[in-house]
């Protein structure tokens, strides 16, 4: 069938913020989807908040709303655009529930839009997990016995038929927020209490545990004439319990037989036609009892998911691409395979390598977090490696987390067999090193595999790497017949160092005088059995290379590796528009990434991928391979830049800013000259290498002080310490201080006002992009503090002084690229935080704002173009306000407190734009998840300090009809100042009904809380806890109840307009 | 340490690599197979015959070797090649390790090599004659023997795998709990050829209600005709069609006579018996994820194959085969259907073992085929 002709105008939905459970996945997916439509000659509108996407650049659709995803705002969308269709299916669960409220509130059907590739009634069939299992019944499959449950009485029925253990699966949630698993009664009075709670929809399933199967993934695809193909199979290394998004995951399946895996296959099959998916890709997961092969069916997602992600990686077969074409009317014999050029994507990809993706998760940002792994996902990122084994794939896994982990080993030593066998019984992140401790140590396979469930066969091929460490370290590094098995083995250099007491380049030296290199092999979807036209690469240790080296100029992009909290997307965004860039200039753009979920190790972002660990040894293979005029490190974040001085020892050229300049600004000492030689202000600050150092900087600075590490990155384990006594615990608790691991001590500038300013540089002209002023004061990280662009609050010619002193900066340093520069001010004078010669955070979120493509441009500049020839040469003057806003993980963690502070904890961030300020405010609140409400309670408790402050927010609320309740302390306050106060207890007192309970009655519709420092922050901490969980938008700052205030009286005034950024960006 | 092995081409390429399975020397047309799983089936697929398998994906061995999932009496590769095999297996069916089961079967191997490297180096330069060794450890001498090896061109393997006497079947389809089914009672008589045919051919024949007699392959019209079948297939089997004239002429003979189904080899010899031609192909097709286009419904279906040669379907447009399936990669000729005469065949494999079962429903053509010839 060729493509529809009725359609035109196709509304695309994007996921969001990136949360746990939803990342870039969804902006690769969207941004796959956005050139497929527009390539067929369809207009594209597109509806995201994220502004750090590649898919909401203003070239990627015709239309780029960045608006909050709500169905309100979406409809004002669609009232506006009147499009013809909307494709719920790219735009993970963020996308499809929107999709939902769209079609049940009756929007789509007023406005004429149709639903394409997923229909609402499959929508519901397959998400709806009541709905599921009667499908699954009807074609006579196995799910496993189950019941739905409102109440914990209906609970327990259920558990009386199953038995225990249950899983507890919340309807309608995201990455299985609020499932879990419960053991015992208590533990089931807890999970349906937490399930309901969280279910949109309060209901749960309750479902017989199938804790300890194996666990499988399909990915399939279908298409409008009913042709079906598979196109992955994933094996999960971890069994079922473990979230499919917290497991160790395998490509494609390695323990089933044909004949099992074909009765899969099977039900794959019949369950994307029974649930009536029309076009596009699903996700279907199974368990299987490992005793005699029983199948169950476990869920189906209707959509493009993480999963499909990995698996159009670990198959080079595009799946969100694919799905958008098959959604406007192609059939897939009709689309043609990119890679082969000449077989169609209507076969099954077969692969002739091992993919495994593994897990990063961030429990040292929030250490009073569970780390058990259990069916709702935890994990903040994940990279992905390939290998000719598996054995090589994990390995090369494990060094492309990037979390100074080079094999099969422990972080901190474990002590007794009963503290190890705890730990490979109970789920944890740590799992499969204790599992290659627990070979050290000598326990057999059947034990390991009583106490994890993890099949033998992968426990077999660890056991296999731990013995082969023995050879390495008998054999040393003489014998190249075990060298080069070692690397066959995925063992990097780096490891073979450790065990043979040397270091990774004197194993690179010896090696590659052995003759032992890296060999590349192509991802190509057929096992090579057509020739690939598409450079994908990996590299493995084999007789054959086949990817030479081109004639043409080549630049190597070293990418961001796993998302983590404070290296996420925003990097791979300008990693990618450094790729467009190269394109643009001719040069060949070649890729270097391990992050399955994103745009820049799509193999269309680049001339060439090699989807590798951003680690040295990979690095230098790659480079030492291409031979490129040069290496782009300043784009990656912090991985790249790691990279930086150990690559230029290695003689690598490196593209833009010199390395001494970045030197000048991370060194402490440089840094303080660097600003004392241009006259600019620095808050006072030492290093200190003892504890006795830092009590003697801070007493001469002056407390309260900021300390932190040196050289780290989303500002990892730093604090604001009010007194001696603080400075202690912190130095015993937080960090370990050595002469080698110095650590900073800043004096904290309380009250200042924080602004970042990205600008870019050619060598000799500075250009301001943006220059935005944090909502909130000092003391919280810039990665979740709230901002807007341009200034809100600052005078015209305090911004010049914050430019003039930028251009100074850039210019010392001899930028050619980006900088980001941190000021605070205080009292009218300028102090300057941080210098970063390199891309920050917000470059894609200032890009958006000014509508120009910073590091586009960037990268020209470091090719040698200045900006004049780039036409780039004034600040762009924008007549609307930009507000970034941070998104937090803290609902998926229990027990853990919300108050922000210098260490960042967000995992992604929207942005709200309007011409007015406070509605630009008010979207970033409605895209973060927080709506403002316009009446009801405010709940008020505030600090001593802020006693001053909250009379003037208090009597602002009651002006506009808002009732206050606040707990006596505050009252007290507020009465004295003629306001009527609902005067509560706070929960320490043991009254009731207390604060908490009121929130939890749905009483309360605002909270403003700002806890006092240290130990006094615990009496509060339940209140914000139940915030996050009851969903109460809240505040734990002055300037954020301030912001948030002005909102609401512009939202009583009028409602939220939405425009697109191509009308914010018009030039006259 | 493993023992070293060798693997030698006839055009001179070389690879070295340690002993899998027995020890010894092995002749074959080397050809590659890009199925991920089902090697188990693959290594007892009598088409094999006269063939050593190099297996494109890495990892061969991982659930072992069980009692089940044989294709026939025993393996019939001459050698087989892979990138690693697992030492220890995994799974609830599994009895032994691929190198334990190769041993007993006496299959020579070779594992530890750049099975990709080889692939491309087939892709490019077309299926050829190859040695694996454990004894010839010289590159040049062994590749001379490959190069002196006689290749399948006109050679009767058939001979080599086929029954010597006729017999019955009645195991069905194979499933998780009650294993190989009791078939179904039957409801009309077949005649098998067994050119080296797949069991699970004879299961799916069974599961749709024939009562299948396999015979020789060189049983002679007459032989079957008295019998007085209501349907006939024509199995798969090894090497060049045109190796076995004898089968032709009694395919020959049948035409026109009673329904005939045929497979594979048996699609291949409808096609000569008619008066057509078939070629050798550069490297076959030997996988699970051929893509094949039924025409008259239009629609896809993915399938298993192996095979190394083709039928030319303009040979046999005049003699009344016209084409009913076309391979999507490259267009080759996946089907045939006679416009007046009870006759249809497929290049691939409906059977599956190893693949997928997208294609099961042309059992039940046969079946339907044989009702409407009966009733009408």
């Amino acid at each position: 069938m060729p493509k529809r002709t009725d359609i035109e105008k196709i509304l695309l939905i994007g996921s969001g913020p990136i949360v746990i459970g939803q990342a870039c996945e969804f902006d690769y997916s969207g941004t796959q989807a956005c050139k497929a439509l527009r390539e067929e000659g369809f207009e594209v509108v597109l509806v995201n908040s994220n502004p750090a996407t590649i898919m909401t650049d203003p070239e990627m659709a015709d239309r780029t709303y960045i608006e909050p995803l709500t169905p309100e705002m979406v409809a004002k969308v669609i009232a506006r655009e009147r499009p013809q269709a909307l494709l719920p299916t790219l735009g993970g669960q963020t996308g499809l529930n929107l999709a939902v409220a769209l079609a049940e509130d009756g929007t789509l059907d007023r406005y004429g839009v149709e639903l394409i590739g997923a229909k609402l009634p499959a929508i519901k069939k397959a998400e709806d997990r009541e709905l599921f299992k009667e499908a699954m019944q009807a074609i006579g499959l196995e799910v496993p016995r189950s019941g739905y449950a409102k109440s914990l009485a209906e609970a327990r029925e259920i558990v009386r038929l199953v038995g225990y253990p249950v899983i507890i699966r919340p309807s309608f949630t995201l990455g299985g927020t609020g499932g879990s698993i419960a053991y015992n009664p208590e533990e089931l009075e807890e999970a349906i209490r937490w399930g309901l709670q969280t279910s949109p929809v309060g209901t749960v399933l309750v479902e017989e545990s199938v804790i300890g199967w194996k666990e499988f993934e399909l990915e399939v695809m279908r298409d409008l004439k009913d042709n079906v193909v598979i196109i992955c199979s994933i094996e999960n290394f971890d069994p079922m319990g473990v979230h499919t998004g917290d497991s160790i995951t395998v490509a494609p399946a390695q323990t089933l037989t044909d004949k099992e895996y074909q009765l899969m296959r099977d039900a794959a099959i019949a369950i994307i036609r029974e649930i009536g998916v029309e076009t596009g890709g699903s996700n279907i997961q199974f368990a299987v009892n490992p005793e005699n092969g029983r199948l169950v069916v476990i869920e189906m997602n209707p959509r493009v998911s993480r999963s499909s992600a990995l698996a159009s990686k670990a198959t080079g077969f595009p799946i969100a691409k694919i799905a958008a074409k098959l959604a406007v009317g192609y059939t897939l014999d009709e689309i043609r395979n990119d890679i082969t050029r000449e077989t169609p994507a209507s076969f099954e990809p077969t692969i002739d390598y091992c993919v495994v993706k593994f897990p990063r998760w961030a429990f040292e940002k929030f250490p009073e977090a569970d780390q058990t792994l259990t069916t709702q996902m935890k994990s903040v990122g994940e990279a992905m490696a390939i290998g000719r084994t598996f054995k090589e794939a994990l390995q090369k896994a494990i060094r492309s987390l990037e979390q100074d982990r080079w094999g099969l080993t422990l972080d901190k030593p474990l002590g007794d067999l009963e503290e190890l066998r705890a730990k490979l019984r109970i789920p944890n992140a740590e799992r499969v090193f204790v599992i290659a401790e627990a070979y050290r140590r000598g326990m057999a396979t059947q034990e390991i595999y009583a106490l994890t469930r993890i099949d033998p066969w992968f426990l077999e091929n660890i056991k296999e790497i731990v013995q082969f460490e023995t050879e390495i370290q008998s054999a040393g590094l003489a014998e190249p017949a075990v060298l080069r098995k070692a690397k066959q083995m995925g063992f990097s250099d780096r490891r073979i160092g450790e065990l043979c007491g040397t270091s990774e380049l004197e194993v690179r030296k010896i090696r590659l005088g052995q003759g032992i290199r890296a060999t590349f092999k192509m991802v190509d979807t057929c096992a090579a059995e057509f020739v690939a036209h598409t450079p994908y690469l990996y590299s493995t240790y084999e007789e054959e290379d086949e990817a030479p080296r081109t004639e043409r100029p080549k630049v190597v992009i070293l990418g961001s590796g796993p998302n983590r909290i404070g290296q996420g997307i925003e990097f791979d965004y300008c990693c990618v528009h450094a790729a467009f860039a190269l394109k643009e200039l001719g040069v060949e753009a070649i890729m270097v990434n391990c992050n399955p979920e994103t745009v820049s190790t799509d193999y269309d972002t680049s001339d060439r991928l090699y989807f590798e660990p951003l680690t040295l040894e990979d690095v230098l293979n790659i480079v030492e391979k291409e031979q490129p005029l040069g290496v782009i490190v300043q784009f990656g974040g912090q991985t790249p830049l790691k990279l930086a001085v150990p690559l230029q020892k290695a003689g690598v050229p490196l593209l833009g800013t010199s390395s001494d300049a970045i030197d000048r600004a991370e060194d402490r000492e440089r840094f303080s000259a660097l600003l004392t030689g241009l006259g600019v202000a620095q808050a006072p600050c030492g290093i200190a290498h003892s504890l006795e150092e830092a009590q003697g900087i801070a007493t001469a600075i002056g407390y309260p002080v900021l300390v932190r590490p040196s050289y780290v990155l989303g500002g990892r384990a730093m604090e604001i310490v009010y007194d001696e006594e603080d400075l202690s615990r912190y130095m015993r608790e937080a960090v370990r201080v050595s002469p080698d691991h110095p650590i900073l001590v800043d004096k904290f500038l309380e009250d200042s006002i924080e602004i970042d300013v990205d600008a870019i540089a050619d060598g000799e002209r500075v250009v301001v992009g943006g220059v935005m002023e944090h909502i909130e004061k000092a003391g919280i990280h810039s990665g979740d503090s709230a901002c807007a662009l341009p200034p809100y609050s600052l005078g015209d010619d305090q911004v010049e002084r914050l430019k003039a002193q930028t251009k100074a900066l850039a210019r010392e340093l001899g930028v050619i690229g980006l900088i980001n520069i941190q000021f605070a001010l205080k009292n009218e004078q300028i102090f300057v935080l941080e210098v970063n010669p390199r891309a920050s955070r917000t470059i894609p979120f200032v890009s958006k704002a000014i509508g120009v493509p910073l590091a586009k441009l960037a990268t020209k500049v470091m090719l040698g173009r200045t900006l004049a020839e780039l036409g780039f040469t004034e600040e762009r003057e924008i007549a609307h306000i930009a507000v970034k806003e941070a998104v937090f993980p803290f609902v998926k963690f229990p027990g853990v407190d919300v108050v922000l502070g210098p260490e960042m904890k967000s995992t992604g961030e929207v942005m709200g734009i309007d011409r007015d300020f406070r509605k630009a405010y008010v979207k970033s609140q409605l895209s973060a998840g927080s709506p403002l409400p316009t009446s009801g309670k405010v709940f008020l408790s505030v600090k001593n300090r802020d006693k001053r402050a909250v009379v003037q927010i208090a009597k602002r609320l009651a002006e506009m009809g808002f009732n206050l309740v606040a707990t006596p302390g505050t009252a007290k306050v507020l009465t004295r100042h003629g306001m009527s106060v609902e005067v509560i207890h706070k929960v320490a007192e043991g009254w009731r009904p207390n604060i908490v309970d009121l929130m939890k009655r749905g009483e309360i519709a605002l909270l403003f809380n700002t806890p006092e420092d240290g130990r006094a922050r615990k009496d509060s901490y339940l209140i914000r806890r139940t915030a996050v969980t009851q969903n109460v938008p809240y505040y734990t700052t002055v300037d954020g109840a301030q912001a948030a205030i002005g909102g609401i009286e512009s939202l009583l005034k009028s409602e939220l307009e939405v425009q697109s950024l191509q009308e914010y960006h018009a030039r006259p | 340490m493993k023992k070293p092995a060798l693997l030698a081409l006839a055009d001179g390429r070389v690879f070295r690599g340690e002993s899998l399975g027995a020890e010894g020397e092995a002749t074959g047309e080397v050809v590659f197979n890009t199925a991920m799983t089902g090697y188990q089936e693959i290594m007892t697929d009598p088409s094999y015959k006269g063939q050593i398998v190099v297996m494109t994906y890495p990892l061969i061995g991982n659930y072992g070797i069980n009692d089940e999932d044989v294709e026939s009496r025993r393996p019939w590769v001459e050698g087989f090649v892979v990138k690693e095999a697992s030492p220890t297996p995994s799974s609830w069916r599994g009895r032994r390790t691929l190198d334990e089961y190769m041993r007993e079967q006496k299959i020579v191997g070779i594992q530890g090599i750049d099975t990709r490297a080889l692939t491309r180096h087939l892709r490019d330069h077309g299926a050829q004659e190859g040695v694996i060794s454990t004894e010839e450890l010289d590159p040049e001498r062994l590749a001379a023997k490959a190069q002196a090896s006689p290749g399948l061109i006109a050679r009767d393997l058939v001979r080599e795998v086929t029954i010597r006497a006729p017999h019955g079947w009645d195991e069905a389809t194979w499933d998780r709990v009650r294993g190989y089914r009791e078939p179904p009672a039957p409801r009309f008589t077949v005649v098998a050829f067994d050119s080296g045919i797949k069991r699970n051919i004879l299961r799916q024949l069974v599961s749709v209600g024939c009562k299948v007699t396999v015979v020789p392959a060189f049983t002679p019209t007459a032989a079957v005709l008295e019998q007085k079948p209501d349907g006939v297939f024509l199995s798969n089997g090894p090497g060049d069609p045109e190796g076995v004239p004898y089968l032709i002429e009694a395919v020959r003979g049948l035409l026109g006579k009673v329904p005939i189904f045929g497979i594979c080899l048996g699609h291949q010899i409808i096609g000569l018996a008619a008066g057509g031609r078939t070629y050798k192909l550069k490297f076959g097709h030997h996988g699970a994820n051929h893509p094949v286009k039924d025409l008259a419904a239009g629609k896809v279906e993915i399938t298993a194959q192996n095979h190394g040669f083709a039928v030319d379907p303009d040979s046999v447009k005049a003699r009344g085969l016209e084409l009913s399936h076309v391979n999507l990669n490259d267009g080759t000729c996946e089907g045939l259907r006679h416009r007046d005469l009870p006759v249809f065949s497929v290049q691939y494999h409906p059977e599956a073992s190893p693949g997928p079962h997208d294609a099961n429903y042309l059992f039940h053509r046969f079946a339907d085929l044989i009702e409407r010839a009966k009733g009408g």
